[in-house]
């Protein structure tokens, strides 16, 4: 049977459908266009591209496998699992990816500074590396409350040479560390590149991300085609900014059979309103405009930005990327959350069933592919994108297990 | 012609540059605009920016980061602020008002309403410091049918085609950012904002006022050589804040702003300043 049905257009952005654009003030008007245009030639440069390539290979250990999960699999007795594995990337996560593009970008451009935000500490590890393995001069800004929960990474940042700046205002969270590197980009801008490091923020921004991100599904889709000669059926991903699951879906959008499924953070429920669910809370979650980007944002009934609660720090966030707004309403994604508690539940299943912690923001997918797997037959193909590893987290999940370490 | 424009017009006349200070509604009370604004007002400011705190303020330093952050537990909104304004309005208070809104509360506001509602309580213009030119085409002329300016930004980083395009499509005035970073006091204000104001003049001869970093009346006085309006924000937030009377302190910080700005002696117009450039820049 072929499944047709029409496909987007996909769009180079500023605006996805209803959704991007470029909301700054106006002192960031001259850098964001300096970036745009410094990013299509070095898209257009094939010297960058093979210097960008050599670096994803020779030193962040790409192509990153892509693991068939058995035993998972014959445990929930449904479709075929596959991993795809971000968190074998060097400094365990999908993030660097990213940061490797973007301070190749920022070398290429000039700018010998590096300012960057993060949530769960693996954007700002990615940073620093990157930061260090180049020679730039890097300066990460994350929440208090993230550095308590996030210790070990705020020690590896520092061994990396990165100056971290805790930022104790609002929720002391991750929205909170991109205002403070906003501000501090606005006071730098003639010699910083801002790394964001979500598929968020103004364009260029959404676009340099999933560009640099799309390595991840254009290396998951030849890998299945030579494990099972098919495409999958289904791609699950969990969606805080939404970088890596921008980034397995995309090279699957011209695949009409392909469904994709992204996975919000639905804390502690979405009736207690301690989540990160920006489509799941028809109250709060309402189209609007934070960190320069129109998309959907959780919100009170006055346009302040909610605080949001998740376990996992890296999808603890109030907004979500604008292509994500689009691709739920042109309906070629869909979108649904996982509980804390799901996702500590299928961290421990993964970890007992394969031998691999997840970090507790890709337990996420797996929570759902748990949901999914049991309702498809055998002969159906799922990748979860396991976006990193669960080490960072030990802390954390061993707190919420009751065990002192 | 709205209050705005009016007041520039009637100030170039006089030879003298506008003082507009800027509030934080909802702080430190919830209704201290009410008791600060006729203050201000009379203490010589001849317009009044009046910030509505939303959660996120990036292009704003420490002091309005907390200022916004207590006012919204005071119980500011949008909504409310429009209503302290139109209670000013009743009461007789006379200056042009100009609203600060980032775009998140006015986008949940709606956009129809806040013009006709804004437009009501007798608010003059908006600034959205989110909001540049490109991204304005659905509210602007929703503004312009209400007479309410919807006023841009520039900054020392703006190219010439920015400047281009800040100035063609500004109301009212446009408002011109001292420094490359947020808001807030500083020691001294850059070197080179008198080439960045002549950068704008041949551009336009509309209205420059300038603002960020301005705190002492020694400062007001140096951008008010330059410019035709000069914007005090931090540095009156810090004040009222801290004092026990911050309607005296509202009223003192404004009264030397003011001398600041008219002890240079003679008007800029005789000056031959760029001011006077600026009636050329009219023809």
């Amino acid at each position: 049977m072929i499944v047709t049905h029409e496909l987007p257009a996909l769009s180079n952005g500023p605006y996805y459908g209803a959704y991007g654009g470029r909301f700054v003030p106006e002192i960031l008007v001259p850098a964001v266009q300096e970036l745009e245009v410094a990013y299509e030639q070095a898209q257009a440069d094939a010297e960058f591209r093979s210097e960008l390539d050599g670096l994803l290979q020779t030193y962040a250990g790409r192509p990153t496998p892509l693991t068939r999960a058995r035993r998972l699999s014959d445990a929930l007795g449904g479709g075929r699992i596959y991993l795809k594995r971000e968190d074998l990337a060097h400094t365990g996560a999908h993030k660097i990816n990213n940061a490797l593009g973007q301070a190749l970008l920022a070398k290429r451009m000039g700018k010998q500074r590096i300012v960057a935000e993060t949530g769960a500490g693996q954007h700002g590890v990615a940073t620093a590396t990157a930061c260090a393995l180049l020679g730039l001069n890097c300066v990460v800004y994350m929440g208090t409350t993230d550095m308590e929960r996030q210790k070990l990474n705020v020690f590896r940042m520092k061994l990396l040479g990165a100056d971290v700046r805790g930022v104790d205002s609002g929720s002391r969270t991750l929205k909170d560390a991109i205002n403070e590197a906003i501000r501090d980009w606005v006071a730098n801008v003639q010699t910083t590149h801002y790394l964001l490091g979500s598929a968020l923020g103004p364009h260029p921004y959404p676009r340099i991300v999933r560009d640099f991100q799309r390595i991840i599904g254009l290396e998951a889709r030849q890998q299945i085609l030579d494990a099972e000669g098919r495409l999958p059926n289904l791609l699950v991903a969990c969606v805080g900014g939404g970088s890596n699951a921008i980034g397995l879906f995309h090279p699957f959008m011209g695949d009409p059979g392909v469904a994709m499924i992204g996975v919000e953070a639905g804390g502690t429920g979405i009736q207690d309103g301690r989540h990160a669910a920006r489509f799941a809370d028809p109250t709060r979650g309402r189209l609007g405009v934070l960190h320069g980007t129109r998309t959907y944002v959780l919100q009170d009934a006055n346009g302040q930005i909610a605080l949001t609660h998740s376990i996992s720090a890296g999808l603890d966030y109030a907004a979500i990327g604008p292509e994500h707004a689009w691709l739920r309403d042109v309906s070629r994604a869909s979108y649904t959350y996982a509980t804390d508690d799901e996702a500590l539940d299928a961290l421990k299943r993964l970890s007992e069933l394969e031998g691999i912690i997840p970090a507790l923001e890709s337990a996420h997918a797996v929570a759902e592919a748990i949901k999914r797997a049991p309702q498809m037959s055998p002969d159906d193909l799922i990748i979860i994108n396991i976006s990193g590893r669960g080490d960072k987290d030990m802390h954390t999940v061993a707190g919420a297990l009751g065990v002192s370490v | 012609m709205n209050r705005i424009q009016t007041t520039f017009r009637q100030l170039r006349r006089t030879g003298r540059a506008a003082l507009m200070p800027y509030l934080t509604m909802g702080y430190p009370q919830r209704d201290s605009a009410l008791s600060l604004v006729p203050v201000i007002a009379e203490a010589g400011a001849d317009l009044i920016e009046l910030g509505i705190p939303f959660s996120d303020p990036l292009a704003d330093g420490p002091t309005i980061q907390a200022a916004s952050q207590r006012a919204l537990e005071n119980g500011m909104s949008l909504k409310l602020g429009l209503a302290q304004a139109a209670a000013l309005r009743a009461e007789g208070t006379k200056l042009p008002f100009v609203l600060m809104s980032y775009f998140n509360p006015i986008l949940q506001f709606g956009i129809e309403h806040i013009a006709r509602d804004a437009s009501a309580a007798g608010i003059d213009g908006i600034i959205i410091p989110d909001l540049p030119p490109e991204e304005a085409d659905t509210v602007q002329p929703l503004f312009r049918a209400v007479n309410l300016d919807l006023i841009f930004l520039l900054a020392p980083t703006s190219d010439a085609a920015r400047v281009g395009i800040v100035t063609q499509r500004s109301d009212g005035f446009i408002y011109l950012v001292s420094l490359v970073g947020v808001t807030g006091m500083r020691d001294r204000l850059t070197t080179d904002l008198t080439s960045f104001v002549n950068r704008v003049r041949t551009a336009t001869s509309k209205p420059l006022a300038i603002g960020f970093g301005i705190s002492t009346p020694e400062q007001a006085g140096q951008v008010a050589c330059l410019a035709d309006g000069v914007i005090v924000g931090s540095a009156l937030v810090k004040a009222v804040g801290e004092a026990t009377d911050p309607v005296a302190a509202a009223r003192s910080l404004v009264s030397a702003l003011r001398n600041g700005m008219d002890c240079h002696g003679s008007t800029n117009a005789d000056r031959g300043t760029p001011l006077g450039a600026f009636e050329v820049g009219g023809q």
